[in-house]
């Protein structure tokens, strides 16, 4: 056991028991799997991912690439040990690189929606001067700190702040905060996006004896943002600097300091800075030995020097760590004498040790800075060009500078939102002064197969040499050569390392080379957190018809048509859909069937140039549509492609109701909306949607004039009195008020009754009662699709993709030749006048049998079957008709109407599917039976 | 998430809109005097150039509203 016997920020009151790959593993709260690893001597985590070499813990922060564990009963793919808070019963498995996908449980995810005057992202001494001073302004700020605590790196050392120990300042500014009522704090949230003006999304996590866990997504639209970020310690690349054992420098100090764990007995320290001095003199103090110091600079600052000294270090200057050897862990550390071009020269040190404290310099996080990124010599990293950054995520290091910049930039920030407030003056500081000049050390001569850049992609300075030899000289095409920094890390410890070594290669400064973008989330998200509770049955809203019950009793199956649920067949005991769709569809031709057809979208045009207005959008003709009548009408797009179709009636002169397909109402009304506000604002129109104030009966079949006698007695339903495309308002027999037009959609005759949609229930009860006696059949949209098909009637976004004009339908009649519409011009354009575009037509399968699959590929019988294959079209509905009794289906085919006779073949699965070419409309092609019978 | 300034609501988040392509891009008043390639050039082409882009937006799930704004393409940024 290396846990120090006093210190660290853990409850050494209880003890926690949780076990790893199996083997028990205790520790405390507070700690977390790392530590609580490194405590219990366990260096070594899984192998790495590719070249399965001994890894350990290289890291104390959520950028750790070696340490990478599943959680057994948390569905969170591969999530750092460095992340992970310890809790009893925990179980892990090591990962090498792979995490395994989990569905996930209950919706243990929600989501919560904020603006905020201020959001400052990180909680170390800059970040809690930013949101004491902002938060002293009235202004509603939000602090977002991922660890479970506020601090940073002032819980890791011995700096005192106002004449207290900082993590004393930390608490009393802690307690500042939740006592505003403006402000908040978030803690074990991680700020994964800073987007367009200011949108952040923060994951928030629950502690880890939360049972069971939960995790909340804020959405924050902040009006300012100060990022207090932090900064990233980066390894130097040097062979076998993956060795379990070689740590952090920084890293070393947290787990000493903040877990009171002590990493290894014998430590060799390397650096190119100050920061890892006080890593040495704290191992020091903690009672492990540190046979050598080596810094890269020549000449450190004389106090560090001096302080080593005192503690019995030895300093080796203008050195460097160059390699490491042991049988899996390290035993030994090379060290050597650097050239003024970081070359080692010079006979080799092999210190024992068996812990390698590395420090290469300290990277700003800056992944979620909007700034352009600058390179700073000072600190050898790029840092943010702009205010919005502060302390170490601006490359200040010094404590006095944090506070300072953090108070600042709160004040600033605040004022900016329209909250004025002087900055705090800074309190007095006891901490080692800002640190001196680092000096740039990426790569060490060597075996470059063994020098890691990015350890969870294995990626190493071959690697990167490899690609600058293919010819790559762009950082973004170098990560994408050798996926360096594309781990689940987003290359916390690799990419700043992975310029360098590649400006190194180039012999070239890594300013000159820029950065690779980070992109959100810049820290992985399950598709579970970004769903919230917005899933299954909640995933989206769900729209029923006020029948809905109704069809659910009568064995209803059903589709989804956008938000919609339609009955799509109703099933009888002992049927499939095949047979209960043949049997729906025999009704409606050869007695009566009913559908709802409420989905269907209604909007009102209603204002002097309503009719001028639908001749505009319409293709054909609808100013002098006669009140009382009903007209089918076709839309196109500007470019003449078919947009939608629908059945509109004139109310009355300035007052149409339009319908439209039911997946498209809330398009077409966009559209109406758009040509009313954009193109023809002098045109009085007044567009409104009610598909929902109305429920619509269709009752289909040659007896359904019977039944609407029945079920409107007083309504004139013979044929010469009451027309197709007619519409009468009545009241039915159960005093319901409905209107009644008379039109079809399967080419028999049929009616559709519209009433207030409260009484569509009573009003399809009564439809229902009425022709019981004539075994008045329920049909779905299956069966509804097929009776169109078979009189050649298109579905829009069916038999229609976008690229069909109206006359490549067939529907020339539709078109009108004497007004102009939206499109109209498009339909002059060479390509949509050319004879052989694709045309609807029929298909009769040769084997009566056979269905042919919606969106098979058509060939000619002959035509090659090595690609490319020259494809003819494609067939875009097939069902099997009762009325025909053989199966059918409409194609869209190349120059097909001039093809009508001919064979063609669908390939499907080895196996060719031939067809005959046919007239889209297989039933009634005379319109006989549209009128129905007389009554009898 | 841009935060798009309606003229009618104000500021209101992305979602809450349909994207309207380039502003003052009118509809041809006689689209039949234009020749195939005018007309083409109506229906496909627009303009894609980095920086300030005059488009339009429509307030879909709020006031329905059309309007025009001023973006940066490059930054996101909304002219006033």
């Amino acid at each position: 056991m290396t846990r120090l016997p006093s210190g660290g920020r853990i409850d050494r009151g209880r003890t926690v028991e949780c076990e790893v790959d199996g083997v028990p593993l205790r520790g405390h709260p507070g700690d977390t799997l790392a530590s609580a690893l490194l405590a219990a001597g366990r260096l070594e985590v899984a192998p790495s991912v590719y070249l399965g070499r001994p890894r350990g813990v290289l890291t104390a922060d959520p950028g750790e690439p070696n340490a990478l564990v599943q959680v057994l009963d948390d569905p969170e793919p591969m999530v750092p040990a460095t992340e992970v808070e310890l809790r009893d019963g925990l179980a892990a498995l090591s990962l090498s690189g792979v995490g395994r996908a989990d569905p996930g449980g209950a919706a243990r995810c929600e989501k919560r929606y904020r603006h905020a005057d201020v959001v400052v992202i990180g909680a170390g001494p800059a970040g809690i001067a930013a949101a004491l001073a902002a938060g002293r302004s009235g202004a509603r700020v939000y602090l977002v700190e991922r660890h479970r605590e506020l601090g940073g790196a002032l819980l890791d050392g011995d700096e005192r702040i106002d004449g207290v120990p900082g993590a004393k300042w930390v608490a009393r500014a802690a307690c500042e905060l939740a006592a505003r009522p403006e402000t908040r704090v978030l803690t074990r949230a991680t700020v994964t996006g800073h987007y367009d003006h200011g949108y952040l999304l923060v994951a928030e996590h629950s502690a880890p004896e939360q049972r069971p866990p939960w995790q909340r997504l804020w959405h924050l639209r902040a009006r300012r943002v100060v990022l207090a970020t932090g900064a990233r310690e980066r390894p130097v690349a040097f062979p076998g600097n993956d060795r379990p054992g070689v740590l952090l420098a920084g890293a070393v100090r947290r787990y000493l300091r903040r877990f009171a764990v002590l990493p290894g007995e014998r430590a060799v320290v390397g650096t190119t800075g100050d920061s890892a001095y006080a890593t040495a003199l704290d191992l020091v103090a903690a009672g492990a030995s540190v046979p050598l110091l080596v810094d890269a600079r020549p000449e450190p600052p004389a106090a560090l020097l001096a302080r080593a000294r005192d503690a019995g270090v030895p300093v080796r200057t203008g050195a460097a760590v160059i390699g490491t050897s042991g049988e899996r862990w390290v035993s030994a550390a090379r060290v050597s004498a650097l050239d003024d071009r970081g070359r080692p020269v010079g006979p080799v040190d092999v210190p024992e040790c068996d812990l390698v404290a590395v420090g290469g310099g300290w990277n700003p996080a800056v992944e979620l800075s909007r700034d352009p990124l600058v390179w700073d010599a000072e600190i050898a990293a790029f840092a943010p060009d702009g205010d919005a950054a502060v302390g170490a995520a601006r490359g200040s290091f010094g404590l006095r500078d944090c506070l300072a910049q953090g108070f600042a930039a709160g004040a600033a920030a605040a004022a900016a939102t329209g909250f004025p407030v002087v900055a705090p003056p800074i309190p007095p500081v006891d901490a080692d002064p800002a640190p001196a000049r680092v000096r740039p050390l990426w790569m060490i001569q060597g075996d470059e197969e063994s020098s890691f850049v990015d350890l969870q992609r294995d990626v190493t300075v071959a690697d990167v040499r490899r690609a600058v030899d293919a010819g790559l000289r762009s950082p973004e095409h170098v990560k994408r050569y050798t996926t360096l920094g594309t781990g689940s890390d987003q290359g916390a410890t690799s990419n700043v390392l992975g310029l360098g070594v590649l400006a190194t290669l180039l012999g070239i400064e890594p300013g000159d080379l820029g950065t690779t973008a980070s992109r959100p989330p810049v820290r992985p998200m399950r598709f579970e957190l970004l769903a919230g509770r917005d899933r299954g049955a909640l995933h989206d809203p769900v729209r029923t018809t006020p029948m809905h019950d109704w069809h659910v009793r009568a064995g209803a199956v059903f589709e989804d048509v956008g938000q919609w649920k339609r009955a799509r067949h109703y099933l009888r005991p002992g049927e499939d859909m095949a047979a209960a769709v043949l049997r729906e569809c025999t009704a409606a031709r050869t007695g009566v069937a009913m559908m709802d057809a409420t989905t269907l979208g209604k909007i009102d045009v209603i204002g002097p140039d309503a009719g001028e207005f639908l001749n505009r959008v319409y293709t054909n003709g609808f100013a002098k549509l006669t009140v009382g009548k009903a007209r089918y009408g076709m839309m196109c797009t500007a470019d003449g492609m078919v947009f939608d179709d629908g059945v509109t009636m004139r109310l009355a002169p300035e007052h149409y109701l339009m319908s439209t397909t039911t997946g498209n109402a809330a398009a077409v009304l966009d559209r109406l909306e758009e040509w009313l506000q954009t193109e023809w604002p002098q045109l009085s129109v007044h567009c409104t949607s009610v598909t929902e104030q109305w429920a619509t009966i269709a009752v289909a079949g040659p007896d359904s004039r019977t039944v609407l006698a029945r079920v409107a007695p007083e309504l004139d339903v013979s044929a010469a009195g009451f027309g197709f495309m007619e519409f009468r308002d009545a009241v039915l027999r159960n005093g319901i008020p409905a209107r009644i037009s008379r039109i079809s959609f399967s080419g028999e005759l049929a009616f559709e009754i519209n009433v207030a949609s409260w009484y569509g229930q009573a009003a399809w009860d009564a439809v229902f009662a009425d022709g019981a006696d004539l075994g008045i059949t329920p049909y779905g949209t299956e069966a509804m699709h097929v009776l169109r098909a078979e009189k050649g009637f298109v579905i829009v976004g069916q038999d229609t993709d976008g690229t069909v004009t109206p006359l490549d339908l067939g529907m020339d009649w539709v078109v009108s030749k004497r007004k102009s519409f939206i499109g109209d011009r498009s339909f002059a354009r060479p390509d949509t006048a050319r004879s052989d575009r694709k045309q609807l037509v029929g298909l009769l399968p040769v084997d009566r049998d056979a269905l042919l699959p919606e969106g098979a590929q058509l060939v000619e019988p002959d035509a090659t079957r090595t690609p490319p294959v020259p494809m003819l079209g494609h067939v875009t509905s097939s069902y099997r008709s009762a009325a025909l009794g053989r199966t059918f289906a409409l194609a869209l085919v190349r120059d097909g109407r001039r093809r009508v006779g001919e064979v063609l073949h669908a390939p499907i699965g080895g196996a060719d599917l031939a067809a005959e070419v046919t007239d889209p409309v297989f039933y009634d092609p005379e319109g006989a039976r549209r009128d129905g019978h007389q009554p009898r | 998430m841009l935060l798009i300034p309606c003229p009618w609501c104000g500021n209101r988040d992305e979602v809450e809109f349909r994207y309207g392509g380039q502003a003052q891009v009118p509809y041809p008043v006689d689209p039949t005097s234009l020749d195939d390639a005018a007309w083409a050039d109506y229906l496909f082409v627009r303009d894609n150039h980095c920086g300030s882009y005059a488009e339009r937006w429509v307030h879909a799930d709020g006031c329905r509203r059309w309007f025009d704004v001023v973006r940066d393409t490059a930054t996101n940024e909304f002219a006033p």
